[in-house]
């Protein structure tokens, strides 16, 4: 077995995390009783790392062959929001650098951009 | 749309969630048995196993130390490894890209933690799948080499925000490459602002003090009166 490309290998990222995403559908639609899942409603941040075209494909791949196979992928993209304790305030940088734009400073927290969690189901 | 048996039920549940609970346990364990556990994460080839050769040379002579190593195939780092620590061990991820919290805990199943002061993770070649991975680690060192781009940072931003410290690696290159280490910096900042940034060369042995200080004091007090 030799290394995968490059390609493939950041592709086999996401496949983990839609196959996470199955075990999670599958505990959390057998804990509300639903036979069928319509809908996964997934928010992605910007900074967690996933990328979503890739998401969706590696979903179909993980999906196929089990209850979820037609189960469809909403997609919420979620942007940065950051805290910035010198200006005591937020601000939402367009792409993923966090710097605060006003002061420069280091302090930096991030309150959204990180997330990888199934947000709801839509259950018949 | 919607039909009228249809109904929305709320989740809100991290989508690594049994990664997270895995890999905090892990560390309430680590803790416990005080040792320290620092992970490595770069691209392939950027010098962390030869890095790592030397770290361990010196840290071995003065504290009781283990290494895992995660690669797609091959055991060759876990060999070069050994030379340095008697205690290593290959994880073979087969077409995984990354490390995972129960790769670890598998690993670590038969160890006696309570006999090690560090614990050090080489996470696959990868920087992308690792982010997104908690291993239980205490530190997470991001490793950039001079031959690199020096935006590499603006390109993965999610590894280097998730990291604590970066190494600038093979700086004994840096002139002949023309690496910049200003714009290196500033990358490293705009997306991890305030992120200690350390220049080594595994050659020349730049650096290394100031990592094995560092490591050090991510030791337990008790530990570093027995050295």
């Amino acid at each position: 077995m030799w290394p995968l490309p490059v390609v493939l290998a950041e592709f086999m990222h996401e496949l983990s995390i839609a196959l996470s995403m199955i075990e999670q559908i599958a505990e959390e639609a057998g804990k509300h009783g639903g036979s069928k899942v319509d809908a996964v409603y997934v928010r992605i941040g910007v900074l967690s790392g996933v990328d979503t075209e890739a998401l969706k494909f590696a979903f179909q791949i993980a999906a196929a062959g089990t209850p979820f196979a037609d189960t469809r992928l909403e997609i919420e993209v979620v942007p940065l929001l950051v805290y910035c304790s010198q200006c005591a305030s937020t601000h939402a940088p367009k792409g993923t650098e966090v710097l605060c734009p006003r002061c420069i400073t280091p302090a930096q927290q991030i309150l959204h951009g990180r997330e990888l969690e199934v947000a709801a189901l839509e259950i018949a | 749309m919607m039909n009228v048996q249809t109904r929305l039920v709320e989740v809100r549940a991290n989508i690594l969630k049994e990664n997270d609970q895995l890999a905090r346990a892990l560390r309430e364990r680590f803790q416990q048995a005080g040792v320290s556990v620092v992970s490595f994460v770069s691209s392939p080839g950027s010098g962390k196993t030869a890095f790592l050769e030397k770290l361990m040379s010196r840290l071995g002579v003065t504290h009781r130390i283990a290494a895992l190593v995660g690669d797609l195939a091959t055991e060759n780092d876990a060999v070069r490894l050994s030379r340095a620590c008697s205690q290593v061990k290959q994880i073979t991820t087969g077409t995984v890209c990354h490390l995972d919290a129960k790769m670890i805990a598998a690993a670590i199943e038969d160890w006696k933690l309570d006999e090690l002061d560090l614990l050090l993770i080489e996470n696959v070649g990868n920087l992308v799948c690792p982010s997104s991975y908690d291993l239980g680690e205490a530190m997470r060192v991001v490793l950039l080499s001079a031959t690199e781009g020096e935006d590499k940072p603006l390109k993965y931003p999610t590894i280097f925000n998730t990291a604590d410290v970066a190494l600038i690696t093979k700086m004994d290159l840096a002139a002949a490459v023309e690496f910049d280490l200003e714009a290196a910096r500033r990358s490293i900042n705009a997306v991890r602002p305030g992120m200690r940034v350390i220049e080594v060369s595994s050659k020349t042995g730049q650096g290394m003090d100031e990592v094995i200080a560092l490591l050090e004091s991510t030791l337990k007090p008790r530990q570093l009166i027995s050295i």
